[in-house]
């Protein structure tokens, strides 16, 4: 086939087009995502017995605080992701900050513990279930992220994939939250970033397969 | 008028990019006109690219042109109108180059920078050979659904509406078929490479 025969292939009837399908198709996914991680959260977890008690806790909000600033720095990032020849600029910096704070944070309340008080601070009571139950609630969330994807171009998939997952660890996080009944720092500064990791590499995986376009 | 540039060998980048990104603004706002005429423009420096950077493989250019020149049209809603416009094009460009190189597994080729947004364009390659990429062929073996849409609307040029009555579908369904029918055409094109 000649090119000139496909250019007007491609010109006639081309249309209009709505530069916003990316973000329409990412703000789908979180929503029915965060809808989906709810409905897993309270069938199969339920909400902390405290919950109300721990709204005044600010130790709570720290937590709250972090998960959120993930969630905004992950939209960013992925956006950026999703379009050819778009540099990630700061958004990787806003996505690693909070990990930074927090393991600062918990370095400094470890520091200021005793010796026998510091085991305990990192694994709590939950630390066997916490990062494969942020992992769990990721599931739906990473489903519609890829699919948001499919509407994209991202030039390297893999790290379109991962960042689709982060996203969905970091909303996970959030919904988990609400259940989780840990408050120290050292162990969400470990747990929930293993919570957030493995969805990560899970989306780097699977976008290397999915996200070729 | 793009004939006109035979006789200006190299547009400069910054040139090139006004006048591409006016064209290419003015094209997913709906001038068909200016449509064709950025792709055709396009197509003439993309053939410039990837000649150089494949400088043995003649049917590949011409390949490789066609399928960046579909990713360009598919992709055209991700093209983020504060960033410059060549930066993405040539974005897209070297990922269906790259994916290329992926394909026949020939990883010695990657010596040739990819980057070379800085060089002026190109507008002397011209002799175009033919690509292998048959859309008609890979047409029939498309679901009607897709292929109804694509054979009315880009190859008969009738209006969606039209289109619409003559295959007994809804307005959106030609337009979405169209879409996912072109998707679907590309992704053809990557597996018979």
């Amino acid at each position: 086939m000649k090119t000139e025969e496909l250019t007007v292939l491609l010109a006639t009837g081309a249309g209009a087009v709505d530069s916003r399908v990316i973000e329409r198709r990412i703000a789908t996914a979180l929503g029915w995502g965060v809808a989906f991680a709810l409905i897993l959260m309270v069938s199969l977890l339920g909400a902390r017995a405290d919950l109300l008690q721990a709204l005044l806790l600010p130790k709570f909000w720290l937590k709250v605080v972090f998960a959120a600033a993930l969630v905004a720095a992950g939209l960013m990032l992925l956006r950026r992701l999703a379009r050819p020849g778009m540099p990630i600029g700061t958004a990787a910096w806003w996505a690693t900050s909070p990990f930074i704070a927090l393991w600062a944070l918990a370095l400094f309340v470890l520091s200021n513990a005793t010796t026998g008080q510091r085991l305990g601070l990192v694994l709590g009571q939950t630390w066997m279930v916490c990062p494969w139950l942020i992992a769990m609630l990721s599931v739906p969330l990473l489903a519609g992220m890829l699919w948001a994807l499919q509407a994209a171009a991202p030039p390297r998939p893999t790290l379109a994939g991962a960042g689709a997952g982060f996203l969905s660890g970091a909303v996970a996080t959030l919904v988990y939250c609400i259940h989780c009944p840990e408050m120290e720092a050292p162990f969400v500064a470990v747990w929930y970033f293993i919570g957030i990791f493995v969805p990560t590499i899970v989306g780097a995986f699977l976008g290397s397969r999915l996200l070729r376009w | 008028m793009p004939s006109d540039r035979r006789t200006d060998k190299k547009l400069s980048l910054q040139d090139a990019e006004a006048r591409w990104r006016n064209l290419f603004l003015e094209a997913v706002a709906g001038n068909e006109e200016k449509y064709l005429v950025f792709l055709n423009e396009v197509a003439l420096h993309l053939r410039g690219y990837f000649r150089k950077r494949l400088p043995q493989s003649g049917n590949d250019v011409e390949d490789l042109v066609q399928e960046t020149l579909l990713a360009v049209h598919i992709q055209r809603h991700t093209y983020d109108s504060q960033r410059p416009l060549t930066v993405w094009m040539h974005a897209i460009a070297s990922y269906k180059l790259v994916d290329r190189w992926r394909a026949h597994g020939s990883r010695e080729l990657l010596t040739e920078p990819l980057e070379g947004d800085d060089e002026a364009i190109a507008f002397t390659d011209r002799e175009a050979t033919d690509a292998r990429i048959d859309i008609h062929s890979l047409l029939a073996r498309l679901p009607d659904r897709y292929r109804l849409p694509i054979l009315h609307v880009k190859l008969n040029g009738i209006s969606i509406a039209e289109a619409a009555a003559a295959s007994g579908m809804s307005e959106s369904a030609v337009k979405v078929g169209v879409h996912r029918g072109l998707k679907l055409l590309a992704k053809l094109i990557r597996s018979t490479q």
